[in-house]
């Protein structure tokens, strides 16, 4: 949208030398370390790494009278050049595969090979998905059988799959507690959310059509239970809790919170995007919760691939089951697996549900993730109900080693309150002037770490939260906790080469308020060519 | 040319009937680099502590209340192109808007700059 | 258990400095009555991978791989070929196994990356600017309908009834629980995709008219004219494509007065793999709109140092930051679709993509002239690219079912898509993408003749 901005910096380009750089090369590249121009910079019109008939010239096209004139403008780059650009550009990634990724909230854990190899076998990968439901028998099976395991290890009733990620689950929740709702005549119009919660939560909730209203947290970091008792009424539709919550905390109160919510005519929504700490350890349907979405790409070890797919089944109580969305697969007593959409939902309610299913409608076409379902499915068979239990456990004990090992030389906010769950808080009190979290962080690139998690949850100063999840070693910890102490001291000290850092990474800290300004989203020749 | 200041660390001069509303140095430097602002539309009627603006840094995003009731007679467009503006002359070309004081009475409850300064004071 | 690095000896030390009995002792906040003393009840235990994998065969063998068949679905998802670097690109793990960007200075593989797919969504479209992915193309459908409405502040939603049946129970569904009430007409079994009905029922009131192109039935409406139409009221025109191949044949919706355009990236680069993870793509012809759009976008900058870099950007419309104001609750997206979709057509070019493109309208003219052929059939389309309609005097969904015992998948009755019958039982979309063989095209004719005989 504006070609002030197009930088003009190629690889190749000299740059200004910022100091450090004493052997400076003609390319721009560091041996393993190489520059990628853009495609568009590399590619041409004419080139093509696809082998494909020459369109014939005495084709009588049907096309109507819309037959495209314009150019695309599109270059393309022959096989080699496409291998090479994109293996390039993923070398200035960082990676699970690289090393610990200790994001809070975000539980990045080892992606199996074994899940993406069976994602790709013909009959999941190959099968469309309004094939007649008799040659999709398998798949059917796949979400089948996922579901009896979500639904068995959250102690739950039911399970919405179509959702398409965390947020679009949370979506699907809501709007399962409107239709539960609505259907007894009841138009609440407020969302409780505690001030600790995801953004996700009130985008969700407004969404969905709620005003939002925060709840206080106590002291101790978790829901101010005798606040929210107070504020409970006739108007308020939903609380939405995370369990454990962003400070990393088990939420004690749980069920006196379900308690009094469902005794004030509410519903319990609880975010699950850390079931992680507690998978195999605590069902939340024993806690009072109604509905929970569970991110496969968390909990269940599906790539998060730079920013997704995800996926979000909603676990439902036997309340809110009737009004999940459409499609749903249902297993009928002899064994058949039904695939229910709008065509034969009604009739399929009164046969099986003695009418009682009142889905709120679609959220997506088609039927959910289901490269992620085979995914994840292999994931939990792999692990079984005791691997998943162990998983769980690994997961909060590598959390608590980081804790008390660090916990000398950061702010451990609620450190005296017990143990954590799956995630250390930690936040910025101690740091010398002029020495912020953003700096530890990005110290911390230069160690070989990803940062952690950052400025969230935002009821606590400074916050970093860290979750290494259980497919750490106790070595890499060790080498992050060496890291993390030496930060520490760094920061304390007020080492002003932090404010710079990264030295070591493919870029030095990048100038998001140019960016922002005067955003440029989509490459345009510069005027000069 | 009498200046007001409100909790909300905006800026009030005005002029006769005329006001014209900025952010003060201090709520520029809490926010950060800004990279947008969204000022209101010329007629736009604004009740005493309305929504009236949109501040925005790169991390995050402020709406800007109306100190005072009455009607928008002119956005600063150069923000549009210069959202810096605020950055770097917050008190002057970094205005927001003008508009017509509907109720001079409003502006009674409003802070000069010494209490301003000493209100600043008490929240670092 | 092989995912998990701990020995036993690990724990205890770990314990140890924890200061914890056990590893159960640290689940203390825990209510006992609510702590599982063991493994849920019930459930298989550890497995090996050979065991999983030979679990997770027997369910696949259960499916009919189109591969199989003589293959003719469509109706939003498509079979093309992939070709293999797509697959070996998206697998390394820099790229499978990383984070959402947030951390630009070890990030800029993928953040190049996806400035590359927002400009090459946007040249596809004809726009000026695309966002970093959406989940699909229906939910796509439904983010820009409730941009249409901030930015008109209007909320009549005027759907085509030629856009994706699926797509309007979205829509429908969202509807129920925002300002917006949704005007929908089911389409009718005819060659003429019903552009005068669409534009005589846009008002005053109208935020957006949604237009699918090419439509559920194959056909190609008349964008130019109900981008006037709309226009004139003040409304802004969505145009929404399932099949992105289409365009390399067929004229940019943002050449043709679209405001926005959706639409469903998976077939270019990602597969069938039963309807997801698939890829929303979305962009706008206004520049001005931007700061309204949903989801992620991906901008330029420089570094420190003056290199050009890039960072995920104008992030104050996003949920993280603005809650229960933001544009959308969208968190993630489809970040490695996007990737896929992105070698993909990096492969294919503009000289792959109209090759591709040529080569499907080639097919698909074969298969309807051969199908025009058969007996008791008739081709409803005068326009297509690579899906049309055809026609049959009696219920085609239970002749689909038949067929594919004969190994022919012979494409998505539109009984299936619109089970109100009214002559639409009778219709059947057919699909013909460069997969397809002329021996296929045979099979299906033959199968259906011997069918109707």
């Amino acid at each position: 949208m504006n070609t002030m901005n197009q930088s003009g910096w190629k690889p190749g380009t000299p740059v200004p030398s910022a100091g450090e750089d004493d052997y400076p090369t003609a390319t721009g590249n560091k041996a393993l370390m190489l520059e990628e121009p853009l495609l568009f910079e590399l590619g041409t019109r004419e080139t093509c790494g696809v082998d494909l008939p020459e369109p014939a010239a005495d084709a009588s096209p049907r096309l109507g009278q819309f037959a495209r004139k314009q150019p695309l403008d599109l270059p393309g780059l022959s096989e080699p050049e496409t291998v090479r650009h994109y293996t390039r550009l993923s070398r200035q990634n960082y990676a699970i595969d690289l090393g610990l990724f200790p994001l809070g909230s975000c539980t990045m854990k080892h992606n199996p090979r074994l899940n993406e190899k069976i994602a790709r076998m013909p009959g999941f990968a190959d099968v469309h998905p309004l094939q007649p439901v008799d040659t999709v028998r398998g798949a059917l099976g796949v979400i089948n059988e996922l579901a009896h395991w979500l639904i068995a290890l959250t102690g739950m009733h039911g399970v919405a799959m179509s959702p398409k990620a965390g947020a679009h689950g949370e979506l699907c929740g809501i709007l399962c507690i409107r239709a539960a709702l609505e259907a007894r005549g009841d138009m609440r119009k407020v969302v409780l959310v505690p001030e600790s919660a995801h953004g996700t939560n009130p985008a969700t909730a407004a969404f969905a059509g709620y005003e939002v209203e925060d709840i206080p947290a106590g002291p101790d970091g978790r829901v101010d239970l005798a606040a929210l008792k107070q504020r409970l009424g006739p108007d308020v539709a939903a609380v939405m809790i995370t369990n454990p919550n962003t400070c990393g905390l088990f939420e004690r109160d749980m069920k006196a919170i379900s308690d009094a919510v469902h005794a004030a005519g509410g519903f319990v929504y609880c975010d699950g995007a850390n079931f992680n700490a507690i998978m195999g350890r605590v069902r939340p349907g024993d806690l009072g919760v109604d509905a929970m979405h569970i991110n496969l790409h968390k909990t269940f070890s599906t790539p998060h691939g730079g920013g997704g797919p995800g996926s979000g089944p909603v676990v439902l109580s036997e309340a809110l089951s009737p009004f999940g969305p459409l499609p749903y697969t249902a297993r009928t007593k002899d064994g058949v697996i039904h695939l229910v959409e709008e065509e034969n939902a009604d009739a399929f309610s009164a046969e099986h549900f003695d009418g009682r299913m009142q889905s709120f409608g679609r959220m997506t076409a088609f039927h959910g993730q289901m490269g992620m379902f085979t995914r994840a499915l292999a994931y939990i068979l792999s692990h079984g109900a005791d691997g998943l239990r162990q998983a769980s456990g690994d997961a909060v004990l590598n959390a608590n080693y980081l804790l008390r090992s660090l916990d000398d030389v950061l702010d451990a906010p609620f450190g005296d309150a017990g143990h954590c769950m799956h995630e250390a808080l930690f936040s910025d009190e101690g740091f010398a002037e002029g020495m912020s979290t953003l700096d530890l962080a990005k110290g911390l690139i230069d160690e070989g770490f990803h940062p952690m998690t950052m400025y969230f949850p935002l009821v606590v100063h400074g916050a970093m939260l860290i979750e290494p999840t259980e497919t750490e070693s106790k070595a890499t910890l060790d080498q992050f906790v060496v890291a993390m102490r030496s930060l520490a001291d760094r920061v304390k000290a007020g080492d002003e080469t932090l404010n710079t850092a990264p030295h070591h990474a493919p870029r030095a800290r990048l100038d998001e308020a140019q960016a922002a300004r005067k955003p440029v989203l989509a490459h345009r020749k510069p005027e000069t060519d | 040319m009498p200046r007001y200041f409100t909790e909300e660390h905006e800026w009030i001069d005005v002029e006769g009937d005329s006001a014209t509303i900025g952010i003060t140095d201090y709520a520029q430097e809490q926010l950060g680099d800004i990279v947008f602002v969204e000022v209101p539309e010329k007629g736009t009627e604004l009740d005493k502590g309305a929504e009236a603006a949109v501040v925005e840094s790169v991390k995050a995003a402020s709406d800007v209340f109306s100190p005072i009731s009455g009607t928008v007679t002119v956005g600063n467009a150069a923000l549009e192109e210069e959202p810096e503006l605020v950055n770097s002359s917050p008190e002057e070309d970094g205005w927001f808007f003008k508009l017509t004081v509907s109720d001079a009475a409003e502006l009674e409850g409003l802070m000069d700059e010494d209490a301003y300064k000493t209100y600043c004071e008490g929240l670092d | 258990m092989r995912y998990l690095p701990l020995t036993d000896t690990d724990r205890a030390v770990m314990l140890e400095r924890i200061g914890a009995e056990s590893v159960d002792a640290l689940f203390a906040d825990v209510p006992g009555e609510h702590y599982l003393d063991g493994p849920v009840e019930g459930l298989p235990l550890h497995a090996s991978e050979m065991a999983v994998e030979n679990h997770m065969r027997r369910l696949s063998k259960q499916n009919l791989a189109a591969a199989d068949t003589a293959f003719f679905c469509g109706a939003g998802a498509y079979r093309h070929h992939v070709p293999s670097t797509v697959d070996h690109i998206i697998q390394r793990g820099e790229f499978l196994t990383a984070y959402t960007p947030y951390q630009p200075e070890i990030a800029q593989g993928t953040l190049q990356m996806l400035f590359e797919f927002q400009t090459q969504v946007a040249r596809l479209y004809g726009c000026e600017i695309a966002n970093a992915s959406m989940y699909d193309g229906s939910t796509a459908c439904w983010e820009a309908i409730v941009m249409a409405a901030r930015l008109t502040k209007r909320d009549r939603i005027l759907l085509s009834g030629g856009l994706h049946p699926h797509y309007v129970s979205v829509a429908e569904t969202m509807a129920r629980f925002t300002p917006g009430h949704v005007d929908y007409q089911l389409p009718v079994l005819a060659s003429d995709p019903g552009d005068d009905a669409l534009i005589a029922r846009i008002d005053e009131e109208t935020s957006c008219v949604v237009v699918q192109y090419p439509d559920i039935m194959g056909r190609i409406s008349d964008l130019p004219r109900i981008a006037e139409a709309a226009h004139e009221k003040g409304a802004l025109l969505i145009v929404v494509n399932t099949e992105p191949v289409a365009l390399g044949a067929l004229e940019a919706p943002g050449n043709l007065g679209a405001d926005i355009v959706v639409g469903e990236g998976q077939a270019i680069g990602v597969g069938l793999q039963f309807g997801g993870p698939y890829l929303g793509l979305f962009a706008i012809t206004n520049p001005k709109h931007v700061r309204q759009m949903p989801g992620r976008l991906c901008g330029e900058t420089v570094d420190a140092d003056g290199k050009r870099g890039f960072v995920l950007t104008l992030s104050t419309r996003e949920q993280h930051i603005r809650r229960e104001k933001a544009t959308s609750n969208i968190c993630t997206n489809s970040g490695l679709c996007a990737l896929a979709f992105s070698v993909h057509m990096t492969l294919l070019g503009e000289k792959g993509l109209t090759a591709l493109a040529a080569e499907n309208h080639r097919l698909a003219c074969k298969a309807a002239d051969r199908l025009a052929q058969v007996d008791g059939v008739s081709v409803l389309n005068e326009s297509f690219f690579n899906e049309f309609t055809i026609v049959l005097e009696r219920e085609i969904r239970p002749l689909v079912r038949e067929l594919t015992d004969k190994g022919v998948l012979a494409g998505v009755s539109l009984g299936r898509l619109f089970p109100d019958g009214d002559g639409r039982e009778n219709g059947l979309l057919v699909t013909v993408t460069e997969t397809v063989t002329d021996e296929d095209i045979e099979a299906l004719a033959t199968a259906i003749e011997e069918a109707l005989a």
